[in-house]
């Protein structure tokens, strides 16, 4: 849900109050002025536009700019929580204001979808406008809602049996997680529907891990809803190997159960590298092991994934992010390069850690200002 | 596979004696000509073939197929001693092969053999793999589904494809009425819920009773009443097939097979068959309905033990988080409740505590608790007195464990929101002032539940629009991990954490700590989490907006 809902937006915005109404949105939440928020949604709803419009064609795109801007240090994280939760508030007041009509969730075709987030996904955003779109389309909503670990989730499908979860992800991180609920899910005889910025802007990764279906964003999700999304063929319990078969080669294990040592290797190999870095204080020292645990978590989701742009993607972007802070992109080559002699006994983790390098080695060096990404 | 003492005659050879022996052979064998006329032919061969004299034409007395084979070696040209290649083919209800044997002049000698039961047992073994790859495929489609519902979707889906026309499967009685699922080969299935009479369909009282199944041919398909017919079913059923479902101790219901009158009726085999698929679907219905049944007691046992939605409440937001140790589980021992104050200008109470222990035995604990604490709201303009109650009830009980509580008498006046804040050997509440300024509430007291005697100060404390109260369990403070692993969350960081949720509402306040909590411990195991946030709106009023008012702000 980010520029191509803009754009899509513009297509049905003849007089412009949608983009508008997006204008005044951002000025509020920006200002954490939840009044001012409510003022320009709701305008836009007496002035007789739909729900479902004042959801993805306003509230989404200010959504994602709100983490746009984040990345380019424009807004600090705590405005970014803050307008997440004043769009939450709005959106439970819009169904306060405009209950669906009980009749329309009896039409024909109507299905019941179970909604939830993937274990440890925190943006529960996307699930939300999701799932009041659905349910102004007439379906049976169960909304579940941010970080539902995998075996809660299992238990509440066998007592409810819905016709289909939907699971959404925005952390590329989240993907093995993903791919442990899809599995079950669909191991108890009901598909699939895979949507969020983690499962790759074409759904390659909601391919990759066998869902049964996939949308870019709310309206498709709906539409396919509204074809109707077939059952999986229960085939028996399926092993992880049996998807990705270079889950074999163990490397993804490895790094994923070393990771701590992985972490304080390459800590006090930059130490060593870096003379700078003795005069770091705690935080700082800190700090800069989150920056490796983020690098190797992305590299272990790329192992899962078989995915080099799971890792180069991240590595683009943390440039961005980098960048935008006045830090030169270049102070990634560092951690790479000692991670790389930490693991060079795995072929596969070597070729996307070059690969990471290439990213940087390829950037303009004058800093560029980051459109898109995910808060990390 | 056929015996050869037959050849002998056919080579130039002394042993006239036996020459003649394999006209007596119990295979049939032929000798024809070059042209396909009949020279010789062994007794079982004449039994076979009666027209088959010799001085025929292979043409009209044997079956086609082995008349070509024969035109086809003929034309071949003989002698080269390469033996022919075998053919077979049916003859009446027989599959017979033949193999051929070239002599010199090119006449050929046609050794039968009757291949019919070989066939019949390749066809038996290949029924029977089919039966076992289906019932395998069943049981996992089965018992894929603890839903009962879905379970008798499949249970119908798979008896209505592979086993009948149709099926309905008659669950035993809820009440009075009967769950009732059915469904047509490739369409979908129906669920109903009716008042039906068993004793309507011939064995059907008996089958949902454990009886064994009635035979097939005693039931009048006509006499089958218009339920337990699935919709759809286009003319009438030919044959009937009534199982029961056996499940685990007690029947899980019937199952009722149709086939269309111009379809065979079920044989012996096939009842059996439907009998071994009955017994899977029972199984499996049977756990589910078991499955279901236990999960229905947890989920109303547990309802009470669950954290409260919590809203803003009387001008003050409240916001609060919980995630147990294990996340197989629901509820443990942190807990939070807010008992809202009854009229604008009372105080509303918020409490947050932790009962030693995890799991299951806590959460118990932690019930008694909230319920005791609710019976003892009138006392709460006095927190000490509240906790010493509390602490008499908790001594008096069988329980061994004891427990931290932080306790938040809320209320707002104007603008602000006045806190009386006490903590019972509970890590003391922290203030996030709108300037990112982090303070500890000034509260201290003995945890309740060990000792005969606890005292507890309480601190008055004054929120400004934008301000932040957090009560929080341990758990979040002493979860191990962070990006070396194994280091404690600990409060400086939570405090740097809270610094950045000045004038944050109070949802966005729980998110980020639980965030923060959640990403630092990681995989690691970790205690119960609970927090609660208490904040005085930022502001813009909520409960003057409410959405209610359609038109309001279109000027």
């Amino acid at each position: 849900m980010t520029q191509r809902d803009t754009e899509a937006g513009a297509g049905r915005d003849p007089d412009g109050r949608l983009a508008r109404a997006r204008t005044e949105l951002w000025r509020a939440v920006q200002a954490r002025d939840e009044h001012a928020a409510r003022l320009a949604v709701f305008g836009l709803l007496d002035g007789g536009a739909t729900a479902e419009s004042a959801l993805l064609d306003v509230i989404a795109p200010v959504q994602a700019k709100v983490g746009a801007e984040w990345a380019a240090d424009r807004i600090s994280v705590a405005q970014e929580h803050a307008a997440t939760a004043i769009h939450d508030r709005i959106i439970a007041a819009m169904a306060h204001r405009d209950p669906p009509p009980a009749a329309r969730a009896a039409r024909a075709g109507a299905v019941a979808v179970t909604i939830a987030c993937v274990d440890g996904e925190w943006h529960a955003l996307p699930a939300r406008i999701l799932a009041e779109v659905l349910r102004g389309r007439g379906h049976r909503v169960d909304f579940l809602g941010a970080q539902v670990p995998t075996p809660h989730l299992v238990a509440h499908l066998h007592r409810t049996a819905p016709g289909v979860l939907a699971l959404s992800s925005s952390i590329p991180t989240r993907l093995p997680q993903a791919h442990t609920a899809v599995t079950a899910v669909q191991a108890i005889g009901i598909p699939v529907l895979a949507g969020g910025a983690a499962f790759g802007r074409d759904g390659r990764y909601a391919r990759l891990l066998g869902a049964d279906a996939w949308a870019p964003d709310a309206r498709a999700a709906a539409d396919l809803l509204d074809r109707g999304v077939p059952r999986p063929f229960p085939a028996g319990p399926r092993q992880v190997g049996d998807d990705l078969p270079h889950l074999t080669d163990q490397e993804y294990t490895l790094v994923t159960r070393n990771k701590r040592q992985l972490v304080k290797n390459t800590l006090a190999g930059l130490e060593e590298r870096l003379p700078g870095m003795q005069a770091y204080t705690d935080a700082q020292r800190e700090r800069t092991a989150e920056d490796i645990a983020h690098i190797v978590d992305f590299l272990a989701t790329a192992l899962y994934t078989d995915a080099v742009e799971v890792f180069t993607d991240f590595i683009g972007w943390t440039g961005d992010v980098l960048e935008a802070r006045r830090v030169p992109a270049t102070a990634l080559l560092p951690g790479l390069d000692v991670l790389g002699e930490e693991l060079k006994d795995f072929p596969r983790a070597l070729d996307f850690l070059a690969r990471g390098r290439d990213v940087i080695d390829a950037r303009d060096p004058r800093p560029p200002i980051p459109l898109t990404g995910t808060p990390a | 596979m056929t015996t050869h003492e037959g050849i002998k005659p056919l080579q130039p050879g002394p042993a006239h004696g036996v020459a003649t022996s394999w006209t007596h052979a119990p295979y049939p064998a032929l000798v024809a000509d070059e042209a396909g006329g009949i020279v010789q032919v062994n007794d079982a061969a004449a039994t076979l073939f009666p027209g088959a004299v010799p001085g025929t034409l292979l043409d009209d007395t044997v079956p086609g197929w082995l008349a070509d084979a024969h035109r086809g070696l003929a034309r071949r040209g003989g002698g080269d001693g390469v033996p022919g290649r075998t053919v077979s083919g049916r003859h009446g209800p027989l599959v017979l092969e033949a193999h051929p044997t070239v002599g010199v002049d090119g006449g050929v000698v046609w050794w039968l053999t009757d291949d019919t039961d070989r066939l019949l047992a390749e066809r038996a073994l290949r029924h029977e793999q089919e039966r076992t790859a289906f019932l395998a495929q069943a049981s996992t489609q089965l018992l894929a589904s603890l839903n009962v519902r879905r379970c008798m979707e499949v249970a119908v889906e798979l008896a209505a494809e592979y086993l009948a026309d149709a099926a309905v499967l008659v669950a035993p009685p809820n009440g009075r009425h009967h769950p009732l699922a059915g469904c047509v080969a490739g369409q979908a299935p129906e669920h109903r819920m009716i008042r039906v009479d068993p004793a309507e369909v011939p064995g059907l009282s008996e089958a949902l009773q454990g009886f064994p199944p009635v035979p097939s041919r005693w039931i009048d398909p006509a006499s089958l009443p218009p339920w337990a017919v699935p919709d759809g079913f286009e003319g009438r059923a030919g044959s009937v097939v009534v199982t029961p479902l056996p499940g685990h101790g007690v029947p899980a219901g019937a199952l009722i097979l149709l086939r269309h009158g111009d379809r065979a009726a079920f044989d012996a085999a096939e009842e059996v068959f439907a009998g071994l698929f009955a017994a899977r679907a029972g199984a499996a219905l049977s756990a589910a309905r078991l499955y279901t049944e236990q999960a229905r007691i947890t989920a109303t046992l547990m309802a009470d033990l669950l954290p409260p939605t919590l809203t803003q409440i009387r001008g003050v937001e409240f916001a609060g988080g919980y995630r147990p140790s294990q996340d197989t589980e629901r509820i443990g021992g942190d807990f939070y409740d807010v008992h809202p104050a009854a009229e604008e200008g009372q105080e509303t109470l918020a409490v947050l505590g932790d009962v030693c222990g995890k799991g299951l035995e806590a959460a118990v604990l932690t019930g008694k608790i909230r319920n005791t604490l609710q019976a003892l709201l009138p006392m709460t303009g006095d927190h000490e007195h509240v906790l010493r109650l509390l602490n008499r009830a908790l001594l008096s009980s069988r329980h061994s464990r004891f427990a931290t509580l932080a306790l938040a008498s809320v209320v707002r006046r104007g603008g602000k929101v006045r806190l009386r804040l006490t903590s019972a050997g509970h890590p003391p509440p922290l203030i996030v002032r709108h300037t990112g300024e982090v303070e500890q509430a000034d509260t201290s007291g003995t945890l309740i539940g060990a000792l005969p005697h606890v005292r507890a100060t309480t601190a008055h404390v004054e929120l400004a629009p934008g301000e932040t109260c957090l009560l929080y369990t341990d758990g979040i403070t002493e979860g191990r991990g962070g990006p070396l692993g194994d280091v404690m969350l600990g409060e400086r960081r939570l405090s740097a954490t809270l610094a950045e949720c000045a004038g944050m509402p109070a949802e966005a306040v729980v998110e980020r700590v639980q965030m923060l909590a959640t990403e630092w411990v990681g995989g690691n195991p970790h205690d119960d989490m609970a927090l609660l946030a208490i904040t005085a709106p930022n502001r813009a009023q909520l409960t003057a907006v409410d959405g209610r008012t359609p038109g309001r702000y279109t000027a």
